[in-house]
């Protein structure tokens, strides 16, 4: 049995050199969105008329969606199925999901053309349930919804204990007690509603048969989709928790997370297979051989993001120390984050194309504007919140 | 204007438009789940006759709403050095190709199609697109997030976007004018102000025998295929043209509407609710199976997860 650490504040400094960075890149990225909002889409960024979506949908929501895939992939875990030895890692995805997901909207805005009517699908009379952007845009709202009520223990946990505002902490005391006796259905509802979006995201280009790339025009995009979504939950996971111990200058969890990289390879496995015979099926496994840009891609995707990790994983060696496990967390966040795009962007061929879409300096920095933004507030939650779980010299009450 | 005989021929078709006519027997019947079509309307263009006078584009602009410049401006051929697209100004262009067999030059108006299973209205998740009941598929800014799904989905990549609009940025594609004829009971601004006869306005249902007749009678004229009968489950406009379409850049389209697909995998994982409700249920009986036994000293540990967290 584990020893069982409580969450804590960890009241860092927050102005570091590397938040610095964060603030000034999303600085950037904010006067670039500001000039979107001025003067339109197409004053910052590549998009045209033969390619209606770029990287601001391709990362900022694809992959943001994909990776944010941890939160409910442990609170399955350790929540469903009871696995008590994983509560450390459920407090910080579940952050890292429910700040993905926010981002995931902010992204949104600045995509939509007409960004002020984003609400309008709570709208019954503008309700088509024929739409699967409709199905993934409402289980995407409901989880938002749920990862928030998630995560509200959380915040009234910062307040039991607060001496200064007797009021807020009475109210934080109810809450919390009434929340925690109706969490069970919240939780199902979370991994219900991540498996219906994370899937119905695939089956969006599915309508666009006629301008996929035959290496990802396939029926079960929304099945491969899912799968992979299962494959990078511990992933993101790891590579999240390992890089908040470097920030913080914490020991690696590795009692937690090497048995938990034990799952990846198993759910890689089947990911790849699934993989593999769709190619196999639509008898297209020959396309690989043609040395297009896609069939580049496509091995990419899969050796480096798929096949490589999953032997990785496979070795207990590399399972147990710390710099083995962060790589193969890296490549198969990486993967995934590639195969979104892949199947986005790179798949994406215009029937009447006049040139080929490459993102704009606007389009990246308002990307990476977004992620640095992200990282902060994860940072400055992190800071003042019961999140991550203190190593040992952490005082316990 | 008076009633002129080339008005007349170009209305040939619309008589029964507006009237419930009953099926045809011995014609295959056009259901798409937009339920019966042999009522739309429609328009069959006939890529021979076109002579290029760019006069729909004009038309089209005007329609619009939007201020074309003179429409001598539009006699300008370099218009057609390169091929275009339909674009936010101009819901219609035409094209100007080499004739592969050494005849002169193929003129070939291209617009929305107007499906009969349209994928942008399949597509559009606040219904921004309506398949109207005498089959233009029309769009509504009002309703419009401006996410661009449309653009994606689209067989035929026709619609477009205003990029440059920071506020209002709208959709932009062909509505079959019917905003200025609601029950189509005229005809298009292209239709009307067409000198060559190109296009002839009626129900879909006649031009399609029309358009196969005319490939029959008239033999060595025309290629064997009627662009529009079965593409993408069938359109509304109908194309027919004496050189291969693949020749005039109208590309292959599988005859299945791509609707059908994403809708069916959609309906299934939704049927009735029932899949997310039994899937729910498993996890909640997984998560009382797997239940932490009671050991005395934590007793509550049971159906609130968070509480082994919770205390401080």
């Amino acid at each position: 049995m584990s020893v069982h650490h409580s969450p804590q504040p960890l009241n860092h400094k927050l102005i570091t050199p590397g938040t610095l960075v964060l603030l000034i890149l999303t600085g950037i990225g904010l006067c670039f969105a500001a000039w979107r909002f001025m003067f339109g889409i197409g004053a910052i960024t590549n998009l045209d008329q033969q390619h209606p979506w770029g990287i601001w949908i391709a990362i900022d929501v694809a992959t943001g969606v994909a990776l944010a895939a941890g939160g409910f992939m442990t609170a399955a875990l350790a929540h469903v199925f009871h696995r008590e030895h994983y509560h450390a890692v459920v407090r910080p995805a579940l952050l890292t999901a429910m700040l993905g997901y926010t981002f995931v909207g902010l992204g949104l805005l600045v995509d939509l053309g007409r960004y002020y009517n984003i609400w309008h699908p709570m709208l019954p009379s503008m309700w088509s349930g024929h739409s699967v952007l409709f199905e993934v845009g409402m289980c995407v709202m409901c989880y938002i919804t749920v990862l928030y009520i998630e995560f509200l223990p959380i915040f009234c946990e910062r307040f039991l204990g607060e001496e200064r505002w007797p009021r807020l902490r009475a109210l934080c005391r109810r809450l919390h007690g009434a929340l925690n006796r109706i969490m069970f259905l919240f939780i199902i509802a979370g991994v219900v509603l991540s498996c219906l979006h994370q899937s119905s995201l695939g089956n969006l280009m599915v309508l666009a048969p006629s301008k996929m790339h035959d290496l990802w025009d396939t029926p079960i995009l929304a099945l491969l989709f899912l799968l992979s979504a299962f494959a990078v939950g511990y992933p993101m996971v790891i590579f999240e928790s390992m890089c908040a111990a470097r920030a913080f200058k914490l020991q690696p969890e590795m009692h937690i997370l090497a048995p938990l990289s034990r799952f990846v390879p198993i759910l890689l496995g089947i990911y790849l297979c699934f993989k593999i015979g769709d190619l196999a099926v639509r008898d297209k496994l020959g396309l690989l051989a043609e040395g297009s840009p896609q069939a580049t891609m496509w091995v990419i995707e899969v050796v480096l993001g798929v096949v490589v990790p999953m032997a990785l994983l496979l070795m207990p060696r590399v399972r147990n120390t710390p710099s083995g496990l962060f790589i193969a967390a890296v490549l198969v966040v990486g993967g995934v984050a590639l195969n979104r795009i892949n199947v986005f962007l790179v798949a994406y061929q215009p029937l009447y194309p006049q040139k080929t879409y490459f993102p704009s300096i606007g389009e990246v920095a308002v990307t990476a504007g977004l992620i640095s933004l992200l990282i902060f507030c994860y940072r400055v939650i992190v800071n003042y919140f019961p999140v991550i779980s203190h190593a040992p010299e952490a005082k316990t009450s | 204007m008076g009633f002129t005989r080339r008005g007349f021929i170009k209305t040939l078709g619309v008589v029964g438009a507006g009237t419930i006519a009953a099926p045809q027997p011995g014609r295959a019947s056009s259901d798409s789940p937009h339920g019966n079509r042999d009522n739309d309307v429609g328009v069959l263009v006939d890529v021979t006759k076109c002579i290029g006078c760019r006069r729909c584009e004009f038309a089209c602009q005007e329609a619009a709403g939007f201020n074309p410049a003179d429409i001598d401006s539009f006699e300008d051929k370099s218009a057609f050095n390169t091929p275009r697209r339909p674009y936010p100004r101009s819901h219609t262009v035409i094209n100007r190709y080499a004739h592969h067999e050494g005849g002169g030059p193929v003129y070939a108006k291209f617009n929305c199609l107007h499906c009969l299973d349209p994928a942008c209205y399949s597509a559009c998740l606040v219904t921004a697109f309506s398949k109207q009941p005498n089959g233009p598929v029309v769009y509504d800014p009002s309703r419009c997030m401006g996410c661009r799904y449309c653009m994606v989905a689209c067989p035929f990549e026709i619609p477009t976007y205003d990029y440059d609009d920071p506020l209002t940025p709208q959709v932009r594609k062909c509505n079959f004018c019917a905003h200025l004829v609601p029950e189509h009971q005229a005809l298009p601004a292209c239709v009307k102000i067409c000198p060559a006869e190109v296009m002839l306005y009626g129900k879909r249902s006649e031009l399609l025998e029309l358009a196969h007749e005319r490939i029959r009678s008239q033999p060595g004229v025309y290629v064997d295929h009627v662009y529009g009968e079965h593409e993408a489950g069938g359109t509304s406009w109908l194309w027919i043209s004496g050189v291969p379409f693949e020749q005039i850049g109208f590309h292959k389209v599988d005859a299945k509407a791509p609707p059908r697909l994403t809708e069916a995998i959609q309906h299934g994982v939704f049927k009735h609710f029932l899949p997310p409700l039994m899937w729910y249920g498993l996890l909640g009986a997984a998560m009382w199976l797997t239940r932490p036994q009671p050991t005395g000293d934590a007793a509550e540990h049971g159906g609130a997860p968070e509480t082994g967290e919770a205390r401080s």
